[in-house]
């Protein structure tokens, strides 16, 4: 990948949460990196992850339990863990700001729409207060909602307009980068389209990157150039959406493919992963997936296997593809 | 297959509220054939729910009627409708909240046999126990477990069996996959396929997701603000839907496939209220194909050829229908 126009560049990032039942490993040796413009979808099942990635990036993770222990965040050539918290509170929600997957409980019960959009854009920039009102009231009409309702309470909103509120405060400021933490999963599918569509538009008008953190393959067709599923905090494919679908190499993201019921054919039966998968706190040595994996070998339960890139920008985390002596 | 094992008609449910009546199902016919799944799709709020309790009389319907096996179930008195419990069951959405936090794992699959007073003596009853567990794979070390210890496909498994104690002929499935992630979610919708064969089940499969539904289902009916707006086999709701919500529908599903493209219809504006709703087409505000005619009368639902229903004016107007 060319060194040009690199946005955010994650670097063997390790975030461990320390409970009293023992050390969750949340993110393990994760390395991913982001070009302008372009949206990466992080994929894995609940716990694999990947809201702890979306947290660390923004170093929001509750500490204690949480803390990340080693790597580099470097975004647009600084590295984020080196950053004070006074610097780190300009950019959060300026440069880098995040959609919750709740619309629910991620506003302000108290505060109208429009104060909650004013909020974020008298933090960061010079307006008084009239100007800010004027531009908060300019963000509901770009996420299509009329101005008029800027003074309503977000109990006065259905769930999908709720979320083009988040939108319209996450984009307030014209952040370089978003990270979406399943924007839609609480939405219906008429009302996913439409965010989805709104989404896509303001992503393109504002050159915004953006991270898109999903467990469904199908938004992940649709609105990502590049992918990484994650399993138990590992990434175990990272790849472009074009790779991912057509060659999809990793057992366990063949498994996740062979789940889903497909609309367009007709089987019988699906094909799932057999077992659960692990706990957090006593994640099985060597792979993590190997207990449940189809072609697990010997190896697979001694050693981590280290990422390999087979072909170009295709990389998996997996003994199949690694060199290996005893390929029994 | 053409024996009907439920039949609906007419059946309504309104809701008293403090803003009025909801009309949570409004006047809605459909029939389930012996052995058969029928899947109920729409959004939330549609009602899916609320016709699949009904079913049960866990909610008392408005009006109307429900026969199962020829009889009206809604004029049962309480002693009769206990009795007829032991043939229709229901698997609840949430398998956090739906599992007594207090009973182990055998207390809540024994729970049923109990109270229906089923075997005389404890061993009798704990075989039972076992066997359901073996059929719904749990394994035997579970079985002093409590629902905490547990992830949401084994929990799942409980319910389910929880369900086949009493050895039903119809199981309602509330959204019984919705709170499961993928990979655990197909391990548990094969596993109600191989429990329908083995016991001959009829099942009604309440779900948001019509890959699931589809998956499942030999007919699905589309529900759309209390009503059902189209009915039809698998197949030709997927390969030729006939209502303009039901198109929007599909259309909306994102596909996890590279090759195929579409044009997506994307619906303006949310669900109406359910509260008072106006006459005339549920659909009227978000249809593109919308008509004066669409304002002031209902459309009913037909059937256009056999077993294939939609409700809309003008179905065949659109050029949808050959």
């Amino acid at each position: 990948m060319s060194e040009e126009k690199k946005l955010l560049e994650i670097k063997n990032l390790n975030i461990h949460y320390i409970t009293h039942e023992g050390t969750v490993k949340a993110v393990n040796d994760m390395s991913l990196e982001l070009k302008k413009g372009e949206t990466l979808g992080l994929v894995g099942e609940t716990g694999a992850g990947k809201t702890t990635t979306a947290l660390g990036v923004m170093q929001l993770i509750q500490t204690p339990p949480g803390k990340i222990l080693s790597g580099e965040i470097i975004y647009d050539g600084e590295d984020l863990l080196k950053k004070s918290q006074t610097e780190l509170r300009k950019i959060r929600g300026n440069k880098i700001s995040m959609i919750f997957q709740d619309p629910m409980t991620s506003l302000n019960p108290v505060l109208t729409v429009g104060e909650q959009i004013a909020e974020v854009i008298k933090l960061h920039q010079n307006v008084d207060n009239s100007q800010a009102t004027e531009k908060s009231e300019k963000m509901l009409e770009t996420v299509g909602i009329p101005k008029s309702r800027s003074k309503d309470y977000p109990h006065q909103f259905s769930g999908g307009m709720k979320q083009r509120v988040v939108i319209a405060i996450a984009l307030a400021c014209n952040p370089k980068l978003l990270i979406a933490d399943e924007p839609t999963t609480a939405l219906d599918v008429t009302i996913q389209a439409q965010v989805m569509n709104l989404m896509n538009k303001l992503k393109d008008e504002f050159n915004t990157s953006m991270i898109m953190i999903t467990h469904d393959l199908g938004i992940v067709a649709e609105v990502c150039d590049k992918v990484a599923i994650m399993y138990a905090g590992h990434v175990v494919e990272y790849t472009n959406t074009k790779n991912l679908f057509t060659n999809p190499k990793h057992p366990y993201t063949i498994g996740l493919f062979n789940s889903i019921p497909n609309i367009k054919d007709d089987e019988a039966r699906l094909k799932p992963i057999k077992g659960l998968m692990p706990d957090p706190t006593n994640l099985p040595l060597g792979c993590p997936f190997h207990p449940r994996c189809p072609k697990a070998m010997s190896i697979c339960s001694q050693q981590e296997p280290c990422r390999t890139e087979i072909y170009k920008d295709h990389f998996v985390n997996c003994f199949l593809y690694e060199n290996v002596d005893n390929k029994s | 297959m053409s024996q009907k094992l439920i039949e609906v008609k007419n059946l309504k449910k309104y809701f008293n509220t403090q803003k009025g009546l909801l009309h949570a199902v409004d006047n809605v016919n459909f029939y389930i054939h012996k052995g058969e799944t029928l899947g109920l799709v729409g959004e939330s709020g549609c009602g899916k729910s609320t016709t699949g309790r009904v079913l049960l009389r866990l909610i008392e319907a408005t009006s109307g009627e429900v026969f199962f096996e020829g009889k009206d179930i809604l004029k049962l008195n309480s002693s009769e409708i206990r009795e007829l419990r032991k043939e229709m069951q229901i698997v609840f959405q949430d398998p956090f909240a739906s599992l007594n936090p207090r009973l182990s794992v055998s207390e809540i699959i024994a729970e049923p046999l109990i109270v229906n007073k089923i075997y005389k003596n404890k061993a009798d009853m704990n075989k039972k126990v076992q066997s359901l567990m073996n059929t719904v794979g749990l394994a035997q070390r579970l079985i002093n477990t409590y629902p905490h210890e547990l992830d949401g496909g084994r929990r799942q498994r409980i319910g389910i069996a929880r369900a086949l104690a009493l050895n039903p002929k119809f199981i309602v499935q509330d959204e019984p996959v919705s709170a499961l992630d993928v990979s655990i979610q197909a391990q548990i919708l094969n596993l109600m396929a191989d429990l329908q064969q083995e016991f001959d089940l009829t099942y009604l499969f309440i779900s948001h997701d019509l890959s699931v539904v589809k998956h499942v289902s030999s007919r699905i009916a589309v529900m759309y603000l209390g009503q059902i707006i189209e009915l039809s086999d698998y197949k030709s709701i997927f390969t030729d839907p006939l209502h303009p919500y039901t198109q929007a529908l599909l259309s909306a599903i994102p596909i996890p496939s590279l090759d195929i493209k579409r044009e997506k219809i994307i619906l303006q504006g949310d669900v109406p209220s359910p509260i008072n709703p106006p006459d005339g087409c549920r659909f009227y505000g978000r249809c593109m194909h919308r008509k004066d005619t669409c304002l002031t009368k209902t459309p009913e639902l037909k059937e256009l050829h056999p077993e294939r229903f939609v409700a809309c004016h003008f179905v065949h107007n659109l050029g949808l229908v050959k």
